[in-house]
């Protein structure tokens, strides 16, 4: 005899404990098995891009921290990089290294933040979360050093960073270098060989590589697929062209693949960090106020600009009419587009897989909503 | 499924088992004898005989030192350290402030007053409720006026509490943050441990004396 | 008094005392007792409630110390210090918990079936406590030794789903529906490998009496049974629903799964009888693997039992520590695949043994561990590789791949696309059914 079942749905969120912020799923179960996904997010909206239409250019820096705010200095850039190009401002080369060092920073605290949530949704009680945000809380730290803030640092403005680094920053960050390398280690020989995060996470929620294209996803989704598409190699801002650095690529595109190639870019980070040191020269930090006023007033036209930011490609359009404020601003934010691949990944799957899957895609609330 | 890679998991969270863990307590510690004796500045076993008391306490994991903060001296703090002396009354921080939460209201002060060459301020006040501590407000003060705090405890029970006024402003003991101040990194100024209460100490660019003021803007002429 | 537990000392000795030189405890010189004679039945319910009221409290009292005890582990274990602020380290935290939880609402949903949904944690509590009823604390030291003591167990602990489904079912809600089928599910499977892999011990004891086995470990089954102790070590974790195996509660996927309409002490209730399933199994687990209260003479068997409790207590909270919760569908094919097969080889390979070395001794013991060890790693060996995924091969980048300095204006597409365009997609299908089975 058939048993007679019926689907159930199940609203999961917004104020669910792994929804990475406030957003609400309504899921349709057959058992344990996802037949429908409706994703429902503008919980954490805040209107940026309207506030930024009254604020002046250098104001804005401090919306864009609270965009994607486990990466706000890679925020920072990707605005950063739209004003100079509008405004047409040169760049004082230490404020690029300062900034190039701050982004690479952040996007290990951000990749570090990922890992440690992805495993906290395969429910490991917290414990590798943890080791990941005492990781973390030391690049915090550096930020701390560098502009006295560890979330919503405002550190750059355009032409450069606000201040120079102190002095005890670099031994701080030759200590902390090592130590990230050495965390990566562990948290990798916890993971990467552990049976049961492989056998959760390989072979679940798989894309397509002409899917992920299709739907324009960036940043490790995408890599995951084995597309070598990283802006930071494809189309060079800053002072990436004088960096070289391997780009880690996997083909399976599954929720492992996922993890390990945002890993083994933390590592990379590392080494571009590394780089950086090396090459980075004495000077100014920003350019004089004769050159680049406080209030910058950029010429009617608009520049879009965009950085491999930690969750994928992370683009600011500006359109000037020539006063003190942008006369609109848009975000293209990778946590949006990535998501909108939410229900491929997860009909079909298991409900175990759902918020496993949800944290390979590494959102962020506050950049999906703005 | 049972393979190397469980053990070395179980490895790994035994090696932080026995590492010491790094929460940072807050705004006391907890201490054993040892700790103790050594905020008390005695050997263990004098203390143990010295006092008694304390020492049971500590043993059964009662006693208490505070602990001092560690933070980067350019840590941008919710107690902004203003001088008084230095300010013009520009109200360029009022202009930066995303938030617009400075409130500056000025009257004509010392010199000339017609002239109006000089101002006094009136109203100072930092909505601190809304304030996000981005310190545009004192990356725009011109005269070293105004500077980051550097501490952060100003819970209050009613919201408009949270306004700082001018007199507070003045009262408030003077640790400014070294954030965007490079003088006070240059001076190696710790403010979690000492004070700059001459607003002469605390700038780069200096107010003009009184006096120069007069010759160049009211001799001169 | 029944003769039978005149052996055990807790009874004799609250029941001697209580009523006096009776033709029971004529043996011993009890001066005077409180019931007169002719009254020995109340003495008897009297010295039983005396006994309950011991052994609760001290259970619950041990609840209190594992709640406080396991945070601390779990901090240090995650690099914090865990609760220390209040009371001497931190231990009066679970006292203010207890006391926070009695005072909080006591909510019910507007659709719960209000009688079911009271009854739950009651049904849940009950049976939490009744398994402390069989377990020997140490030498003559507990309420009741069943000589079906280890089917009392099995029997017992399997309650606890029952009482998990009535929560889900009486709360209304989906998620909490969800979380008891899981709860279901895990017990149908886990009950099978743990039986059998008791059965293992009981041959070898030839009893099922918790005093009998105790009393056959010349050395502790653990080290002659190792197979059975890793099965049984596991579907123990599985029946508490712990990590990895915490699927009804699955913080991170179903919030808190069944328990989420509970609030106040109903919620306490659930809670405790969850600490205490926790304390049991390490009871279980110390006497039947671990040799129970034996140990040198000079000191007491309850200090020997309460220190091997404590260490089988460390390394349950170390597991749900280190490991992560695996699927539904892993965990039953872990339980029927994997822990089932191991029982099976484990069973053959007891009887084998015991038909050639009947009644074993304490060194005949020793050759059965000789010969069990070899065969438990070679049989969980080859279940992990029955049981596990392939690891991936990693792909290298194009190191030729073009680099498009900013401001150009086409990107051409095939520069866009990896070394290998369609591979990914030919695999998925593929994929997915590995991840879906
Ligand atoms: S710190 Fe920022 S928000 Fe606060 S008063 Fe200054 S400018 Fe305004
Ligand atoms: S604090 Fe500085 S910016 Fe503000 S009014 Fe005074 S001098 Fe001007």
């Amino acid at each position: 005899m058939a048993v007679k079942t019926q689907p159930v749905t199940v609203n999961l969120g917004p104020q669910h404990p792994s929804t990475h912020g406030v957003f609400r799923m309504r899921v349709m179960f057959d058992g344990e098995e996802i037949v429908d996904v409706e994703p429902v997010f503008g919980y954490l909206h805040r209107g940026s891009e309207k506030l930024a239409e009254e604020r002046t250019y250098t104001q804005i820096v401090t919306l864009t921290d609270r965009m994607d705010y486990v990466s706000s200095m890679l925020n920072n850039q990707a605005y950063i990089l739209a004003v100079e190009k509008l405004a047409g401002i040169e760049p004082s080369p230490r404020g690029v290294w300062l900034r190039m060092i701050a982004g690479e920073l952040q996007r290990i605290a951000s990749h570090l933040v990922a890992t440690g949530f992805l495993l906290q949704d395969l429910g490991a009680l917290g414990t590798p979360l943890i080791y990941s945000m005492r990781e973390r809380e030391n690049i915090l730290d550096l930020f701390e050093m560098l502009c006295g803030a560890r979330i919503t640092n405002s550190y750059l403005r355009p032409g450069g960073v606000f201040m120079d680094a102190p002095g005890e920053f670099w031994p701080a960050l030759d200590r902390g270098l090592d130590d990230i390398v050495r965390s990566i280690d562990d948290l990798e020989t916890y993971l990467s060989g552990n049976e049961i995060v492989f056998s959760r996470t390989k072979g679940t929620a798989v894309l397509p590589q002409e899917l992920l294209i299709n739907a324009s996803i960036t940043g490790p989704m995408l890599r995951a697929s084995g597309v070598d598409w990283d802006l930071r190699h494809r189309a060079p801002y800053d002072y990436y062209d004088r960096i070289s650095f391997e780009r880690k690529l996997h083909t399976a595109s599954d929720n492992y693949a996922r993890y390990w190639v945002r890993v083994q870019e933390a590592r990379e980070s590392v080494n571009i960090i590394r780089q950086c040191i090396d090459q980075i020269e004495p000077g100014p930090v920003r350019p004089s106020f004769d050159d680049v006023p406080r209030l910058i007033r950029p010429p009617s036209g608009d520049a879009y600009a965009a950085i491999e930011g930690s969750k994928g490609e992370l683009g600011f359009y500006l359109v000037s009419d020539g006063g003190i404020a942008p006369y609109r601003m848009h975000v293209r934010s990778s946590s949006l587009i990535n998501l909108t691949l939410l229900r491929d990944m997860l009909i079909g799957g298991q409900f175990g897989d759902l918020f496993v899957t949800f944290g390979s895609v590494d959102l962020n609330m506050g950049e999906v909503d703005r | 499924m049972i393979g190397l890679g469980l053990p070395r998991g179980f490895l790994i969270t035994l090696k932080n088992f026995v590492r010491p863990p790094v929460t940072e307590q807050y705004p006391d510690r907890h201490v054993g004898l040892l700790g103790a004796a050594k905020e008390a500045g005695m050997n263990p076993v004098h203390f143990l005989f010295k006092r008694p008391g304390d020492s049971i306490k500590a043993i059964a994991g009662l006693a208490t030192v505070p602990v001092a903060v560690t933070q980067s001296s350019r840590f941008r703090g919710n107690e902004f350290t203003f001088y008084e002396d230095r300010c013009t009354a520009c109200a360029s921080c009022a202009k930066y402030c995303p938030l617009g939460i400075i409130e500056i209201a000025s009257v004509p002060g010392q010199i000339d007053a017609q002239e109006g060459e000089s101002y006094k301020l009136e109203v100072f006040d930092i909505d601190i409720g809304r304030c996000m501590f981005c310190g545009l407000c004192v990356e725009a003060c011109p005269y070293d006026a105004l500077h980051m705090g550097t501490d952060f405890e100003r819970s209050k029970y009613v919201r408009d509490e949270l306004v700082i006024t001018k007199e507070e402003l003045f009262a408030a003991p003077k640790r400014p943050s070294a954030f965007y101040r490079p003088q006070f990194e240059e001076k190696r100024f710790d403010p979690f441990q000492e004070t700059i209460d001459d607003y002469h100490n605390a700038g780069r660019h200096e107010r003009p004396s009184d006096e120069e003021l007069k010759r160049k803007w009211v001799d001169e002429r | 008094m029944p003769e039978a537990f005149l052996d055990n000392s807790l009874w004799r000795n609250i029941y001697c005392v209580l009523a006096g030189d009776s033709s029971t405890c004529a043996a011993r010189d009890y001066s005077s007792g409180f019931f007169p004679a002719g009254m020995e039945w109340l003495a008897f319910l009297v010295s039983a409630a005396i006994i309950i009221f011991l052994i609760v409290n001290a259970v619950l009292g041990g609840v209190i110390v594992l709640i406080w005890g396991e945070r601390r582990l779990f901090g240090r274990f995650q690099s914090r210090t865990g609760p220390n602020r209040w009371g001497p380290f931190g231990t009066l935290t679970s006292v203010a918990d207890a006391v926070k939880t009695m005072f909080k609402e006591d909510l019910v949903p507007a659709e719960a079936d209000k009688i079911l949904f009271n009854l739950a944690p009651v049904l849940i509590a009950a049976p939490a406590l009744t398994v402390f009823a069989i377990i020997p604390w140490g030498v003559g030291t507990y309420v009741a030794d069943l000589n079906i003591g280890v089917l009392f167990i099995m029997a017992i602990t399997s309650l606890t789903t029952l009482s998990v489904l009535t929560a889900a079912w009486s709360s209304a809600n989906r998620i909490a529906i969800l979380s008891a089928l899981r709860s279901v599910a895990l017990l149908i499977s886990y009950e099978i490998p743990m039986a059998l892999a008791l059965v293992g011990v009981i041959m070898l004891a030839g009893s099922m009496s918790l005093g009998d086995i105790i009393a056959a470990q010349g050395i502790p089954f653990i080290i002659v049974q190792p197979l059975a102790f890793f099965v049984f070590f596991i579907a123990a974790m599985a029946e508490m629903a712990r990590a990895p195996f915490d699927l009804t509660e699955a913080e991170s996927e179903l919030a808190a799964g069944y328990l989420n309409d509970y609030a106040s002490m109903k919620f306490g209730l659930f809670f405790l009888a969850e600490f205490m399933a926790e304390i049991s199994t390490a009871a279980i687990v110390t006497t039947l693997f671990l040799s129970g209260w034996k140990g040198f003479d000079p000191i007491p068997s309850h200090f020997w039992f309460g220190a091997k409790l404590i260490f089988v207590l460390f390394v349950i909270i170390w597991f749900r520590m280190t490991l992560p919760r695996l699927r539904v569908d892993q965990v039953l094919k872990f339980a029927w695949k994997g822990l089932f097969e191991l029982t099976m080889i484990n069973i053959i390979v007891t009887a084998v043994l015991l038909a050639i070395l009947p009644n074993p001794s304490t060194s005949e013991l020793w050759i059965m561990a000789a010969i069990n060890w070899p065969v438990a790693i070679i049989s969980i060996w080859g279940v992990s590789k029955l049981l596990g995924t392939a690891p991936y091969s990693h792909p290298q980048p194009d190191p030729n791949a073009p680099s498009y300095p900013v401001g150009s204006e086409s990107i051409p597409t095939d520069a866009v696309l990896g070394a290998e365009p369609s591979n990914a997609a030919n695999q998925a299908p593929q994929a997915q059914q590995e991840g879906g089975n």
